[in-house]
């Protein structure tokens, strides 16, 4: 199989096409251009190597999701980056290539910290190992983490090497009532305390917030903070998670804004807030406002979903977008891989 | 004696070293710019001390206008650029280029900001490790990552190297606890990387910048995350009477699910050296010691270090001690801390190994590492953050004896090839350096060194920064490779691929 995708990148690198990397086609819905013909990996599937004790699991990039995670919980571990899965076709080598991570993000870190190693062809069909099966590697530049997130633009991802983390013991969820300015200084408070937190979020006037971990952290945490504990708590962090809850689910347009997390309340319409409150989903924005709101609290703007992809292209600096177009030039100078899907430019 | 050449084919200079110090005074002071031989003399090695190098002229920047001309001089005048922290390294990165400029940030030592609520400071690069932490102490809050070194290293250094400390298991590495540099390319550009979120738009250019061991552009400002610190750490010491047993007590604690804040082993060789030095009071009998640390809050603490008692019992400890109080964790983690300088004080010379394998390989390369110091006559005690599987061999050596120090260099490679068969790798923290140059050939295939010179030259294409260290050149492998053929080995046949 690695050598029919070696074949393909080489006849596409001499026809001067473009490969659109592909695993179940959940996220065909993100970027600013989806162009070229699909490289499909999810044929490309199974654990290749996982040994709890070592906290690693290696896998082939095509295997679903699913199947990796009901692996791990299998031995009581986790993928603590929590991924969106956005339906059922998703696949880790997709979850890592788009780098995006669920509700735990702000406690336990994201998909690329997560990342230990890659085995990975590059633009001329070569196959390259980066990173390994370790958990601290420096040999190198970390180009294993620099591919995380890529969306398929640098080299197409055959295997990874991810460390895994014990699921925790004891998780409760707590709800408060509250107004947003209230909810953004409560969660960066409690984020400032040894507070065994794995999730926050605002929406719909309600403060959620997850903890996880000992039991006995725990209890001691709930008595602490108090709040009612709902009972639909697992449903709302999955449906946060997938997107599938109403908020996701009613907005026409939904733009990402990374920011700090102390901002105060942006003046951009509905808002569903995570992370501690560094990261604000808006349901409906004018492209000026949320590049504009985004940047001066220190972050950047995407056109998640929907709209004119135009206008949600993320900004970069010239300097660093040229950077961007020096690195693509060297890694892949005829464009193979993913051409214009995250950025117009490159 | 086995120093490898430093040679990287970098551009001819276009400047003398007069002429280059003449145009690096237009935009520094006179204090800020060093060249005779005396004050050049300080700069000439970093904690990796068997090389040597005396630089053309050292600049000391006070601001970051005042780097961004001298990297615009010196790629003006083709001349190479080491940038240098606190000139703590063990693997000779900082170790000055002949014919460069050694670029030092210790004057850039000022925190600029802190933000407790956003738990956020805002530092520049010649800021000790520790100090962070210090400022930061009084919003209970602190920088996780903790070096040995963390009351000398520089957190621009730490960024260089990707550096970790004994509780990285739990929480990170640098690369985990940074959210935005700025950082200054050779032509003398500021790029802003990351941002105050907890992603930056585009690729994640921060992965490439953190461990690039000054080979890419030189660090001017950083925001770090900060924690809260945790109420309470207990430690336990756990003793055995074969270093498998405490090799497999390791991943026995953790498959049992947790995840100690730390996790460390030291064997017999090393807390003998240690006892003489600070007394810890290590049980000297014990074949491997642990040091297994718990911290959150009480409750959570309490729970944790019975768990890991009984899974540590379980494992075949002959002995259990708990830390009763502060002052008692402080003690048995002051031998841990000081095992290098202990370790320094019974020989004049060691080399610190760096490998990182797979922990269930533990007892294997420990096993092998005790054959190799045989081999060699050399002694080699283990001090090592157990938990990453990231050793630490510490070879002895007197280089005044002729031909030891090459011996001991021999006797490194060996160790590192053995981490690299174990499907390790050859550098967990201190970076490949100078040191390990060699050793990338035998962990990386042309085609990916190939790849590591294509992201360089995305950055530096004429090769200005750092030149010699870090990754090395095909040309330089295929000798290297010319002389593993002579030994009969087939190149690369062994590795394993994953
Ligand atoms: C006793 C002892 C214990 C140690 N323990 C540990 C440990 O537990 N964990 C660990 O990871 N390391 C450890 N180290 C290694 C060392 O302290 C770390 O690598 C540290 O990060 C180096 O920081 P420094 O400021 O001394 O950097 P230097 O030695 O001055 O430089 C290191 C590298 O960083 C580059 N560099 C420095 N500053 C910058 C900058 N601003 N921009 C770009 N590049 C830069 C240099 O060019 C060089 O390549 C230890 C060292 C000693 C001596």
């Amino acid at each position: 199989m690695i050598d029919t995708f070696a074949d393909t990148i080489r006849r596409a690198a001499a026809d001067g096409k473009t490969l659109r990397i592909r695993g179940g086609g959940s996220k065909d819905f993100y970027g600013v251009a989806l162009e070229g013909d699909v490289l499909d990996t999810s044929g490309y599937a199974g654990v290749v190597d996982y040994e709890p004790s070592e906290l690693v699991m290696t896998v082939r990039s095509g295997t679903p999701l699913t199947e990796v995670e009901t692996k791990l919980a299998e031995c009581g571990q986790m993928l603590a980056f929590e991924p969106p899965h956005f339906g059922a076709s998703s696949t880790i080598g997709g979850a890592v290539a788009s780098g995006f991570s669920g509700p735990r993000r702000a406690a336990a870190g994201s998909a690329r910290d997560f990342v230990l190693g890659a085995r990975v062809l590059d633009a001329t069909g070569r196959d390259l190992s980066f990173g390994g099966q370790v958990m601290k590697n420096v040999a190198g530049y970390d180009l294993s983490r620099f591919i995380a997130g890529s969306f398929g633009t640098l080299a197409l991802i055959t295997e990874l090497s991810l460390k895994v983390l014990p699921r925790p013991v004891a998780e409760t969820t707590l709800r408060f009532e509250m107004n947003e300015a209230q909810a953004i200084e409560a969660m960066n408070r409690w984020a400032g305390q040894p507070l065994p937190l794995s999730a926050t979020c605002f929406v719909d006037g309600k403060l959620w917030v997850r903890l996880s971990g000992a039991k006995a952290a725990v209890d001691a945490a709930v008595k602490k903070l108090g709040g009612e504990q709902p009972a639909d708590a697992i449903a709302f962090w999955t449906s946060l998670r997938d997107q599938t809850h109403p908020f996701f689910a009613d907005a026409a347009t939904l733009w990402r804004l990374s920011i700090r997390s102390t901002a105060q309340p942006l003046q951009l319409g509905s808002q569903l807030i995570e992370w501690n409150g560094a990261l604000r989903w808006v349901a409906a924005a004018d492209a000026e406002s949320a590049h504009g709101a985004a940047q001066s609290a220190g972050g950047h703007a995407t056109l998640y979903r929907g709209g004119a992809k135009a206008a949600g292209i993320q900004r970069l600096a010239p300097p660093v977008l040229a950077l961007h177009q020096r690195l693509k030039r060297a890694l892949d100078p005829q464009g193979v891989f993913g051409r214009h899907r995250i950025h117009p430019e490159f | 004696m086995g120093k490898p050449e430093l040679l990287d084919p970098t551009p001819e200079a276009l400047a003398d070293r007069d002429e280059v110090v003449r145009r690096l005074l237009a935009g520094l002071p006179r204090h800020c710019v060093l060249a005779a031989p005396e004050e050049l003399k300080p700069y000439e090695c970093d904690g990796l001390s068997a090389y040597r190098e005396v630089p053309l002229a050292v600049a000391l920047p006070e601001n970051e206008a005042q780097v961004r001309h001298v990297m615009r001089v010196c790629n003006e005048a083709r001349v190479p650029v080491v940038a240098r922290g606190a000139g703590t390294g063990l693997s000779g990165g900082a170790l000055p280029h002949p014919r460069g400029v050694t670029l030092g940030l210790s004057k850039m030592k000022s925190i600029l900001s802190i933000d407790p609520v956003a738990r956020t400071a805002v530092v520049q690069p010649g800021v000790r490790n520790l100090a962070i932490s210090e400022a930061t102490a009084q919003y209970g809050l602190y920088y996780a990552p903790d070096p040995s070194s963390q009351i000398a290293c520089s957190i621009g250094g730490n960024i260089a190297e990707n550096s970790g400390g004994v509780h990285c298991l739990k929480y990170g590495l640098t690369v985990h606890n940074v959210l935005k540099l700025r950082f200054v390319t050779i032509e003398g550009e500021v790029l802003e990387l990351g941002g105050e979120g907890l992603d930056a738009a585009g690729l994640d250019l921060m992965a490439l910048a953190i461990g690039s061991e000054g080979l890419l552009g030189v660090v001017t400002e950083i925001t770090v995350k900060l924690l809260p610190k945790p109420q309470l750490a207990r430690v336990v010491l756990a003793a055995f009477d074969s270093l498998e047993k405490a090799g497999e007590a390791v991943a026995n604690v953790i498959a049992a699910g947790i995840i100690p804040a730390g996790l460390e082993m030291m064997d017999k060789l090393a807390t003998g050296a240690v006892e003489q030095f600070v007394r810890a009071g290590y049980p000297l009998d014990a074949e491997a010691i642990l040091l297994c640390e718990s911290d959150g809050t009480p409750e959570e603490v309490a729970e944790e270090i019975e768990h890991m008692s009984e899974v540590l019992r379980a494992s075949g400890a002959t002995e259990i001690r708990l830390s009763k109080d502060e002052a008692e964790r402080l003690k048995f983690w002051s031998g841990r801390k000081s095992a290098f300088p202990a370790v320094g004080r019974l020989m004049p010379d060691y080399f610190c190994m760096d490998g990182t394998i797979p922990k269930r390989q533990l007892g294997k390369v420990l096993r092998g590492i005790e054959a190799l110091s045989k081999e060699f006559g050399l002694q080699c005690p283990n001090v090592f953050h157990a938990g990453d599987g990231n050793l630490h061999p510490l070879i002895m050596f007197d280089a005044n004896v002729p031909g030891q120090q090459d011996i001991a260099v021999r006797f490194g490679a060996k160790i590192l090839e053995l981490c690299v068969e174990a499907g390790g790798t050859i550098t967990g923290e201190h970076g490949v350096g100078i040191e390990k140059i060699d050793q990338m050939c035998v962990q990386f295939r042309p085609a990916e060194l190939e790849t590591f010179h294509a992201v360089k030259s995305a950055f530096d294409p004429m090769r200005l920064l750092n030149p010699g260290k870090a990754v090395p050149t095909l040309q330089r492998c295929a000798e290297m490779g010319a002389m593993h053929v002579h030994r009969g080995q087939e190149k690369f046949a062994h590795l394993p691929r994953f």
